[in-house]
């Protein structure tokens, strides 16, 4: 029992990450239909940022900041040096470029940071707290609850905001949303904005838990991916739920498995979900006109 | 006729004249990986430039190939020329178990999936440490033949050369075979090719296969070669290297497979000192080539020497 | 001799119902014709035929054995082809080329045999390559056979459809509006090809707005309204049929629908 509770809470934690990642995710290709490989690298920046501008004496709070800041950048320049002057190429050769991009920052990150692991200090702490014999790291509460508010600060700028209504027009129909008046660049230049910002912060949330290096981009943008899959490509809710799933399913395979296995679980399931449902758990079927 | 032996005997021409340019075995060393990784590309267009299925999982292959070459002679006694046969069937008989359902998916689900079932095989790779040796990989032994040791780059040079010019082949007389027009057929169309008689996914489980042993041999040309053989050659940068070489010569050309893989292997060997820079120029390059050359160098010449005669 | 038997098809897309009970039989060596207003599932019905939607109900037979839910290259391999109506060619291949991609059935397509080149190979590509030529010319574009497909103009590409579609030697061929887009001598063209096929021997099942052409060529006219069967008769009955003409000002009144 205490080791199921152990499995549940490090799964929550790890699929909460995942379930960022994959809302930022969802929510660039619901903007501009762009698979976007790079969000993996948000995630990198947020942590690597703020570990080194702490590094360099900038106060935590202030390094977590400037961390997001950089993430936001490193996202506008996808969208305006490689994104938009692609924009006419087909979903292949758009994924091709985010992979690209990704390799751009890792290497830059490798340049101006380095190749090492870091760690932050814990939130609240780094003394686990026991419950019902599980050790639960204080810093585990942070990653749900930030989670939890970034999640609902979505929910009510995506309903209750004219541009979060914009973004949604856009995903409905780019060419009608842009009859409308929507400026769909600038829809598509804020999605890349604030996904960038949402990865960043799931970096910044993690990094005292689970370490972070220039290179866990890739791992991070596929379980993203595996994730949207799972809840549906393009549903939000789905992205957090599938986000869940997956950290939990890794952690129990990590588990009761084998732990050197557990990033493969991921991709065993991706390939078993699209065999079995090519449109996702909660995705719906598309009909093709001939 | 000239459209059929045209580009093989132009490689050819190419692997028979390269050499008097050269002044060291290193030249001949990055040779035989330019033919190799050509090699690789060559079976990747197969797939891609013909029948229009992205693979973003090559190098997957091209790992089974490489460690069969490697584990099957150290662990198992096999010669290592009946190790590189088994690697091809191996991949062969991978890519039909999976081929059919990955195949079935489209667009962005069909280039994750396949990205996915290359790195489960580095994963594989990486862990079995037992069979494999793990992260740092194992050595590969060099064949030898009637009591004649293969080794040196100059012999390699020659033989993975030799291959490549008859994998050009047998790739070209794939394409304006029937079974490559149908796949170029479904390329366009799938409903109007399975309309006329083609076996949609049968066709196109038969390029993935034959794709695959392309990068297998490849592989294992590779780990004889270098005498070693890593994880990293199954792995993510390898595959989409792969798929930039094939985009950079321009999908679906036999001349362009070489000459992207001549351009990807070169320059991070002329810029060497470059090495931590390695990552930031494979990505910069990736997306020069894809904004602005996103159908290729040699389609993108050639239309502008029949833009020129015209004129 | 019956050589298409359709009994009780129906066919919903999310909730929609695009055929309900549809039901007819093709005789072998006759001009069929399928029309009806926008929308009524004529396409879909053809899809149906062609293994390229699955019935959720009823049953196809084709020369007596039953083929409902068969997979396109099955339905090809046992003598049914068609055209489009939104043209399905090969854009990047010759003209040519695309003829003879209409004769996989008729190759020995084994990939590996493709690669090796055995023997007899050249004698092979040279014999399809005349008979695709024979078939380009029977339509008259045997002058267009070495262009690239996708750069022809649209009623040269209908008709490249239906040499394509013959090269897979078919007893049923369904065309699905080849006139669309034609000018009237074009029309003239295919209304002559038709009667040639049809003296071949090929059953014809035609798809087409241009009621000159259909009351012209067919032997028997179903007309299809809201997915569903109206009449189904002789042409010269179709033509008299108080409720065709009220089903198409009907609909010419509603705004045509989707």
């Amino acid at each position: 029992m205490a080791e199921f509770l152990q499995f549940t809470s490090s799964g929550l934690t790890v699929g909460a990450v995942y379930a960022l990642v994959a809302l930022g995710f969802t929510l660039i290709f619901n903007a501009s239909g762009v698979v976007n490989f790079a969000q993996g690298e948000f995630v990198m920046l947020g942590g690597m940022g703020t570990v080194f501008a702490a590094a360099a004496g900038v106060p935590l709070p202030l390094a977590a900041l400037l961390a997001v800041a950089l993430a936001v950048v490193a996202g506008l320049l996808l969208d305006g040096l490689a994104i938009r002057p692609a924009r006419q190429a087909g979903p292949i050769v758009l994924i091709i470029i985010t992979i690209g991009a990704a390799l751009v920052i890792r290497g830059l990150a490798q340049v101006f940071f380095d190749k090492e692991f870091h760690k932050l200090p814990g939130f609240s702490g780094d003394a686990s707290i026991h419950i019902g014999g599980a050790a639960v790291l204080p810093q585990t509460f942070w990653v749900l609850a930030g989670t939890l508010a970034i999640f609902s600060g979505m929910w009510w700028f995506m309903t209750r905001t004219m541009t979060g209504k914009a973004l949604r027009a856009t995903a409905a129909n780019r060419l009608a949303a842009e009859l409308v008046g929507i400026d769909t660049r600038l829809v598509t230049t804020l999605a890349f904005a604030v996904s960038a910002g949402i990865g960043a912060v799931a970096g910044i949330l993690i990094t005292p838990i689970t370490l972070t290096n220039y290179d866990i981009g890739t791992m991070l943008a596929l379980k993203a991916f595996v994730a949207s899959v799972l809840g549906g490509m393009g549903n939000p809710i789905g992205a957090v739920v599938g986000g869940l799933l997956l950290g939990l399913l890794e952690a129990f395979a990590a588990g009761y498995l084998s732990s050197s296995y557990k990033d493969a679980a991921a991709i065993v399931v991706l390939l078993l979900v699209l065999f079995a449902m090519p449109s996702g758990l909660f995705g719906s079927k598309s009909v093709e006109r001939v | 006729m000239l459209a059929r032996l045209g580009p093989p005997a132009a490689i050819a021409a190419v692997i028979l004249l390269a050499p008097l340019l050269f002044q060291s075995g290193y030249h001949f060393r990055i040779g035989a990986l330019v033919w190799i990784n050509a090699l690789a590309v060559i079976g990747l267009n197969v797939l891609m430039g013909l029948a229009g299925q992205v693979s973003l999982g090559h190098a997957g292959f091209f790992g089974i190939g490489a460690y069969a070459a490697a584990v099957l002679p150290a662990r198992y006694g096999l010669h290592p020329l009946a190790a590189t046969a088994a690697g091809a069937v191996l991949c062969a008989a991978v890519a039909f178990t999976v081929g059919r359902p990955i195949l079935r998916l489209k667009g962005h689900y069909l280039a994750v999936a396949t990205l996915g079932l290359g790195m489960l095989v580095a994963m594989v790779l990486t862990n079995e440490v037992w069979l494999t040796g793990g992260p740092d990989g194992m050595p590969a032994p060099r064949p030898d033949l009637g009591g004649w040791r293969i080794s040196g780059p100059e012999t390699w040079y020659w033989i993975s050369g030799t291959v490549l010019v008859l994998g050009v082949l047998l790739a070209q007389n794939l394409r304006i075979s029937p079974a490559g027009l149908a796949l170029g057929a479904l390329h366009d169309s799938e409903v109007a090719a399975g309309t006329l008689g083609v076996d949609v996914a049968r066709s196109k489980l038969v390029a993935f296969v034959v794709s695959a042993v392309y990068g297998s041999v490849a592989g294992s040309m590779l780990a004889f070669l270098n005498g070693h053989v890593t994880p990293d050659r199954a792995g993510f940068l390898q595959s989409i290297e792969f798929v930039t070489m094939a985009v950079l010569g321009g999908l679906g050309s036999m001349i362009g497979s070489v000459a992207g893989a001549a351009v990807l292997v070169v320059i991070p060997q002329v810029l060497t000192f470059f090495h931590e820079y390695e990552h930031l120029m494979l990505g910069v390059l990736v997306i020069l080539i894809m904004v602005l050359l996103p159908s290729g160098v040699v389609p993108a010449l050639s239309s502008l020497l029949a833009r020129r005669r015209k004129e | 001799m019956n050589l298409l038997q359709v009994e009780d098809i129906a066919v919903s897309f999310g909730g929609v119902r695009a055929l309900d009970g549809v039901g007819f039989t093709i005789a072998e060596g006759l001009i069929f014709s399928i029309i009806g207003p926008n929308g009524a599932g004529k396409t879909t019905l053809f899809n149906v035929l062609t293994g390229l939607n699955r019935p959720s109900h009823g049953r196809v037979r084709f020369r007596g054995s039953e083929v409902t839910g068969a997979p396109p290259h099955r339905l090809a391999a046992i003598g049914i082809s068609r055209t489009f109506q939104n043209l399905q060619i090969f854009p990047r291949m010759t003209a040519l080329d695309n003829v003879r991609v209409g004769r996989h059935l008729q190759e020995r397509t084994g990939a590996l045999r493709g690669m090796l080149r055995p023997p007899g190979t050249a004698a092979a590509e040279e014999l399809s390559r005349r008979t695709a030529l024979e078939l380009l010319d029977r339509v008259g574009l045997a002058n267009v056979a070495d262009k690239p497909a996708g750069g022809l103009a649209y009623g040269i590409m209908k008709r490249l459809e239906i040499a394509r579609a013959l090269a897979s030697g078919p007893k049923l061929l369904l065309l699905d509006e080849p006139a669309a887009g034609c000018n009237p001598a074009e029309t003239a063209e295919i209304d002559r090809l038709l009667l040639a096929l049809k003296r071949d021997g090929v059953t014809l099942a035609l798809v087409e707005h241009d009621m000159k052409l259909v009351m012209g060529v067919s032997d028997r006219v179903l007309v299809l309204v809201e997915g569903k069967v109206l009449v189904e008769s002789e042409p010269q009955a179709v033509r008299l049929d108080s409720r065709v003409v009220e089903a198409y000002l009907g609909s010419a009144h509603a705004g045509g629908g989707a």
